[in-house]
């Protein structure tokens, strides 16, 4: 909001929402937008209480500034993560949208000398029906400014909902299709020249020397940046960084990770599951059960680590001056961005200006500072902005990985095949533990855990232990669907061994287990219909069920996957069932679950990083595939009516998916997953 | 040497080595920014233009290789027939989600339904199958050459 915008700014009774006199309503975005809709499903919150079209409220993105924008949900820190941006918003935001549209009235009640009760907000003014008396909000604006803010307002019930609900058009959509979305990349300060840079290819390595007298030779190269650990070629444009970069000789000192490999990552991880961990549940006696079981199932499983590779690299723009520093960037985390520049320029925090864009895609890749460092460190060796942009090789080798878990499964049955003992022990990075320490209690955070513990099946003896173990030498961080992406894979992969072991029905294997969770066992039966659970297959095709409850939301998926001859997998069909309570939006969260579930499949099939040397081995989109258009299976997605208060919808249609296919290629051949990713799996050929 | 180029018919010029991919042309010396880098090995399609209506990643075509050629950028291709109904069709279909790869996503639909104006799922395939999307909106990219070709949504 610049000084031009304050001397016409008329109403703002709250940090969100903002009226002009010119009637138009600004909301503050807290929650940025990288393809999961929040820029419209948070205005369908303040215009559904606002009474406002959704056409007409503008969206500014937030400062930095966490006591105003900080997320309930994530401890107070402005991040937009979690699947949370709505459930966050679902009380405040339309608390605020309340608070105006309650102000508005009675400013214009005062104004005519009614009783408010006898106003009424809609379609942008209030109305006083027994008169036919009209103010629109601009022209009310000025004398509700004047108003004290209510302390608390009554909120619609979901009956009286006219916008949530509805299937709302995106708001970001005309900027998306002809080029004029601005995304962090397309930032243009004046007079910005262009970098690229190459970091150390062995995670904390050093620059012993570099030799850059033929990359100063290219043509628009302008300057060669020298870090401890990166080098950077600035230039006029990207072409020329880039053919600079590639005429550097640079030597590298690999420094302690030289010689890393795999071995020294998934070792340590097995071995520390051959000991106790912190106890994440207890229910019952697992040890006694398990010794009186009739029949015992035991397996371990390992999922690898996995790049985000968004479709925007990652890059940062920055202008560092002698009193302050400036930043353009897409980031998750605000607040953090504005504080890792004011601390790498060494300039006070009220001196660094963020400039918040769209994200080209998140997916936790940008709840991280890394690059804002990066470009920052550049910047204060270059006169004047410059923007770094990583290529897509440094994207994928220097990103920070969804760790690598190792898991330990063992099971009792009774006579009759039900599971009387499940033990369940696994080990891998914690995530909360560097990222939001206080998260990280006695052993154990909330996010590791999630989609291992309190598990819709009801099992009467049921044990679960985490042990972190870090990797060495290979950064760790969120990824699109966190800790449920590697706990409910291995959780529905061993219900899965266990129905098998029963030979008994998958589904009605699961369905058993349900009765303490009717949401859950709802849209099993929902998804199982839909699909034609039980129908007749051709041969080599196999149906596959998982259901979870994570991000507050319930869903179950079948998958129906082919096996070729030669081991080629694919996934012909996808079928979603979804609980997440009130769906504000439903046509994003049916664009999300496609979403996820794509992510999902390219996880399940064909997502790893490895080490050699301590090298990450991917580099680009030939070794690090992704799914494309001609492997995308039929998705249909139905949601459940409900009331309930929203739940997350950004990342269940990812961690549920694997576990569908997998269990999918285990009906079509016999063949159980037991470590994705699944194309590294000789064994289906 | 100065280039001289036609982009989306207004001619123009750069002073730029021969060797310079066409893309950085585009979005830094011409500061055209709707042309997205992806990848710069032509394996995701972010940065598809047309060279003369036929689709190219201008990330691995060399300004030599556009000289000459008319040049066409997703800040132009609605004005073409084929790209305005596409772009429709994006809209009514609400297909972007992140939005980053669909500049690549419509400069590729659009030259597939100037070419096939009634195109099979399989010429979708083809057609499609080089422009990666991270956010999965292949659904409704499908949905949408097919609205744009038809009027109405398909299968």
């Amino acid at each position: 909001m610049g000084a031009a915008d304050a001397a016409v700014e008329a109403f703002a009774p709250n940090a969100f929402v903002r009226i002009g006199a010119d009637g138009q309503v600004v909301l503050t975005m807290p929650y940025v937008e990288m393809g999961q809709g929040t820029y419209t499903s948070i205005p369908m919150l303040i215009a559904e209480e606002l009474e406002v079209d959704l056409k007409q409220v503008r969206l500014e993105h937030a400062p930095p500034n966490e006591k105003l924008y900080g997320n309930p949900l994530l401890g107070g820190i402005q991040a937009t993560g979690n699947s949370n941006a709505v459930r966050a918003s679902w009380q405040p935001l339309r608390q605020a949208g309340a608070a105006a549209r309650t102000m508005l009235v009675a400013a214009a009640a005062k104004r005519w000398n009614v009783d408010p009760a006898s106003c009424r907000a809609q379609s942008g003014e209030v109305r006083h029906a027994p008169t036919g008396r009209r103010l629109k909000y601009g022209q009310l604006a000025a004398d509700a400014a004047k108003l004290p803010v209510p302390e608390s307002v009554a909120l619609k019930r979901p009956g009286e909902f006219k916008l949530i609900g509805t299937p709302a058009k995106r708001l970001d959509t005309p900027a998306k299709v002809n080029g004029t979305a601005v995304y962090g990349i397309d930032a243009r300060p004046k007079g910005v020249k262009m970098a690229t840079l190459a970091q150390s290819p062995v995670f904390g390595g050093r620059v012993k020397s570099v030799d850059d007298s033929k990359a100063k030779g290219v043509k628009g190269v302008r300057q060669i940046v020298r870090l401890d650990d990166a080098v950077a070629v600035v230039a006029d444009h990207m072409g020329a960084a880039k053919k600079g970069l590639a005429a550097l000789v640079i030597e590298w000192d690999d420094g302690p990770h030289a010689k890393l490999g795999m071995n020294d990552v998934v070792g340590p991880l097995e071995q520390a599951t051959l000991s106790p961990g912190a106890v994440a549940e207890n229910v019952g006696d697992v040890g006694s059960a398990l010794a009186a079981a009739v029949t015992k199932v035991e397996a371990t499983y390992q999922v690898p680590f996995l790049a985000h590779a968004t479709m925007e690299p990652m890059n940062c723009t920055a202008h560092v001056r002698s009193d302050g520093c400036e930043i353009w960037v897409g980031t998750q985390v605000m607040a953090r961005a504005q504080e890792a520049a004011a601390k790498t320029a060494g300039v006070p925090l009220d001196k660094v200006v963020v400039h918040n864009h769209l994200l080209g895609g998140g997916f936790g890749r940008r709840l991280e500072v890394d690059g804002v460092i990066r470009a920052v460190q550049i910047a204060k060796q270059v006169d004047g902005p410059v923007k770094v942009v990583w290529t897509r090789e440094e994207d994928i080798q220097h990103d920070m990985y969804r760790p690598y878990w190792f898991d330990r499964f063992s099971a009792g049955l009774d006579a009759n095949g039900a599971p009387v003992a499940w033990n369940h022990r696994f080990a891998g990075s914690s995530v909360i533990a560097r990222w939001v320490p206080p998260g990280f209690q006695n052993g154990l955070d909330g996010d590791s855990t999630e989609g291992a513990i309190d598990l819709v099946y009801g099992l009467p003896n049921l044990h679960v232990e985490y042990v972190r173990v870090e990797p060495p030498g290979i950064p760790t961080a969120f990824w699109r669907s966190v800790g449920p992406s590697h706990t409910v894979f291995v959780v529905e992969s061993f219900m899965d061994e266990l129905a098998a072991a029963a030979k008994k029905d998958p589904l009605a294997y699961r369905r058993a287990l349900l009765d303490k969770t009717p949401r859950a066992k709802a849209v099993l039966d929902l998804a199982a219909e839909k699909a034609g659970w039980g129908k007749p297959l051709p041969k080599g095709v196999g149906r596959g069920v998982s259901i979870q409850h994570a991000f507050a939301t319930y869903m179950a998926q079948v998958a129906e996957v082919e096996v070729a001859s030669d081991g080629a997998v694919r996934v012909r069909r996808v079928v979603c069932a979804v609980d997440c309570g009130i769906a504000v939006n439903p046509d994003t969260i049916r664009a999300q679950i496609q979403s996820g579930i794509i992510f999902g499949i390219t996880a399940a099939l064909h997502g790893q990083i490895t080490l050699k040397d301590g090298r990450v081995q991917q580099s680009n989109f030939h070794d690090y595939q992704v799914l494309r258009m001609n492997e995308a299976p039929v998705i249909d997605v139905y949601i459940v009516n409900s009331t309930e208060a929203p739940g997350g919808m950004g990342e269940t249609g990812t961690s549920l998916l694997p576990a569908a296919v997998t269990n999918a290629i285990f009906a079509a051949t016999g063949k159980r997953i037991r470590k994705l990713p699944v194309a590294d799996q000789a064994a289906l050929a | 040497m100065p280039y001289p180029l036609t982009v989306n018919g207004k001619p123009r010029s750069v002073d730029v080595d021969d060797d310079t991919p066409l893309l950085w042309v585009i979005r830094d010396a011409l500061g055209m920014t709707g042309t997205k880098f992806g990848c710069g090995l032509g394996l995701c399609g972010a940065c598809t233009v047309h060279l003369d209506g036929q689709p190219v990643r201008s990330c691995i075509t060399l300004v030599s290789a556009a000289a000459g050629k008319r040049i066409t950028t997703i800040e132009a291709v609605g004005a073409t027939a084929a790209g305005k109904k596409i772009q429709e069709a994006w809209v009514a279909l609400d297909v972007p989600q992140c939005g980053y790869c669909q500049s690549g996503q419509i400069m590729s639909a659009t030259a597939l339904l100037a070419a096939k104006p009634h195109p099979t799922d399989a010429d979708i395939d083809a057609a499609m199958s080089g422009n990666i999307c991270r956010c999965g909106t292949y659904a409704r990219i499908r949905d949408g050459i097919k609205l744009a070709a038809s009027g109405t949504k398909g299968g």
